[in-house]
């Protein structure tokens, strides 16, 4: 289909500036301008699910809030589905969903299915497709249950779980998430994973995911934007991500008794030792099994579990291997 | 009609609300009873110095009292209104989900204030009137039509002190901590209202000052209405009063919300 092709969010050389006041002395205040984003491109075509991601401050959330219509850019063209978000704001609110992992839209005094009947009457919601996505969400995010409690009795991994359903039941054509999966424990981080995939699949939802936790990434996005101090740093797979800032893994070997470092294993370094535990650094494109088995071919080995690296490591390191 | 169906939801929504809260509707009714008497005994003390204060006999006085205590949750003159939440998004930040959402921010809270209103009225409204009326002659009258313009008067009101305390409400916006605000308002509120005294009985051009402002939309004249103070012209005068305020009111919350969410970002999130 030629449709494919066709971009869904354009983003073309956008800007923003925010001008900020900042005390200069006992009474003087001095104008700052701050660029939270800076000149950046890029383009996401339909169906496609991208990771975005990026340090504190990066400008994430200032692009997320221009791209949803509640911030004007200052410089620069954007295009949603074909729309000028900050112009179009009303029109496009309705053909996008928004999750903030740290924030809710559900009433917080009232059943759950309260806050959905409410969903249903801000998006116009045709009822027949209203109750087909209802229960849709309500089986593949396990909500049964917990339709009649009241949501300030829900569970943190509950509560994020009822409002990515409150978030789709319009059928939005992108949907924007962040930190989805933050404070949830493995069970429901696995459960929201493995419903955004099939969403992504089944429905072809645009999905633009900001998040901290390399994990979702890995299991969701072929491709990452990375952004930092409001420019593009890096957009591609997430592989190439580790080469280009040469990240590394961490392999922790618990052995039978306390030894001297382990050393002598090719593409692995020791970074520490703890009694009988041990730190080894590895390439995170190289597989683990080669190394594991050598350590337990050739020392007592007892336990034994990997760390991935945390995508501000990652980061940190491919800024400093451009400017350094 | 659909913009209809929906507020009405978020207005029933905001009434399931507050009805879920038995313990602290109990507790209101209790508070606003005893205040009740306090301020009865205290005008029934005033009232024998000085019959006719204000232009109202001492059963109009009695009446006033417990027209206040009933209005009191719900024209929210001492919070505990929408504003307490819609505060509480703008500091953390929340507020941006809600700009997310195909609605209008001042009509979404406008409904859901309606809803809790509407619930106050019931069940923090009857319980202190009746009381009042079972422990002190009351001049409460009994044609229909006085009770009519009262609820329409009430309605106004509450549009009124919605309009006030959302325009209170923005200012989280621009200050970090809004307890003074909130403070400020609830001062403002209890005194020019005439929770505390009628405001006829404040003499010369004070007097007639403090009936010109917003406040005295919100209790002074749905109480005039219901004592028979306002009559016929004077009632329609009265609900074009309040009508007014809530206009310019709405009209000026709205400028400011406009102004206010371009701050949104700055407060992060």
């Amino acid at each position: 289909m030629g449709a494919a092709a066709e971009p869904f969010l354009e983003v073309e050389g956008l800007e923003k500036v925010f001008r900020i006041r900042r005390r200069a002395g006992r009474l003087r205040r001095e104008r700052v301008e701050v660029r939270a984003v800076d000149g950046l491109s890029f383009t996401v075509p339909r169906g496609e699910m991208v990771g975005f991601i990026g340090p504190n401050g990066a400008g994430k959330s200032t692009t997320v809030k221009m791209l949803t219509g509640i911030l004007a850019p200052s410089g620069g063209r954007l295009r949603v589905a074909g729309l000028d978000p900050s112009r179009e704001r009303v029109e496009l609110t309705r053909r996008i969903g928004v999750v903030f992992g740290q924030r809710t839209t559900l009433w917080w005094d009232l059943p759950l299915r309260d806050s959905y009947r409410l969903m249903r009457r801000m998006y116009r919601i045709p009822a027949a497709r209203y109750r087909e996505n209802l229960d849709r969400c309500t089986e593949l995010l396990d909500l049964g249950p917990l339709l009649t409690v009241p949501v300030r009795q829900l569970s943190l991994g509950q509560r994020m779980r009822a409002d990515i359903a409150a978030a789709l039941l319009h059928d939005p054509e992108v949907l924007y998430l962040d930190e989805p999966t933050i404070g949830l424990d493995v069970v429901s981080k696995s459960a929201v994973r493995r419903f955004l995939a099939d969403l992504n699949s089944e429905r072809s939802t645009t999905v633009l995911l900001t998040t901290h936790d390399l994990g979702d990434i890995e299991q969701l996005c072929e491709r990452v934007l990375v952004i930092d101090h409001g420019r593009l740093m890096y957009d591609g797979a997430l592989a190439g991500l580790h080469e280009v800032g040469e990240s590394e893994r961490v392999l922790v070997v618990d052995l039978a008794r306390e030894l001297p470092p382990i050393s002598g294993l090719d593409g692995a370094r020791t970074l520490r030792t703890e009694g009988p535990r041990q730190w080894l650094a590895f390439p995170a494109s190289a597989s683990a099994a080669p190394l594991v088995g050598r350590v337990a071919a050739e020392y007592p080995l007892v336990d034994l579990s990997v760390q991935e690296p945390a995508i501000e490591d990652v980061i940190a390191r491919m800024y400093a291997g451009r400017t350094g | 009609m659909r913009l209809l169906l929906l507020y009405s939801t978020v207005l029933r929504g905001g009434f399931r609300r507050y009805a879920t809260y038995r313990v602290a509707t109990v507790a209101g009714v209790f508070t606003n009873t005893v205040f009740g008497f306090i301020l009865a005994y205290t005008f029934q003390a005033l009232w024998s110095e000085r019959p006719r204060l204000g232009g109202y006999d001492e059963a109009q006085a009695l009446t006033f009292v417990w027209i206040g205590q009933a209005m009191l949750a719900t024209v929210a003159l001492m919070g505990g209104g929408f504003e307490e939440e819609f505060q509480q998004r703008i500091r953390t930040g929340d507020v941006a989900v809600d700009l997310y959402r195909p609605i209008d921010l001042q009509l979404w809270w406008l409904a859901s204030d309606l809803g809790r209103a509407g619930f106050h009225l019931l069940g923090r409204g009857v319980a202190p009137m009746a009381v009042g009326a079972f422990a002190f002659d009351l001049a409460l009258p009994s044609e229909p039509s006085v009770w009519a313009a009262f609820a329409v008067s009430v309605l106004l009101a509450v549009l009124v002190s919605f309009a006030v305390r959302y325009l209170f409400a923005l200012c989280a916006f621009w200050l970090l901590d809004s307890h003074g605000v909130s403070t400020l308002s609830t001062l403002l509120g209890v005194f020019f209202s005439g929770m505390l005294l009628p405001l006829t009985v404040f003499p010369g051009s004070f007097g007639e000052a403090v009936q010109q402002l917003p406040w005295a939309a919100m209790l002074q004249v749905p109480a005039d209405v219901l004592l028979g103070a306002r009559e016929g012209g004077d009632v329609v005068a009265g609900w074009g009063f309040q009508l007014g305020w809530a206009a310019v009111l709405f009209a000026v919350g709205r400028a400011v919300q406009a102004l206010a969410v371009r701050r949104v970002v700055v407060q992060g999130g």
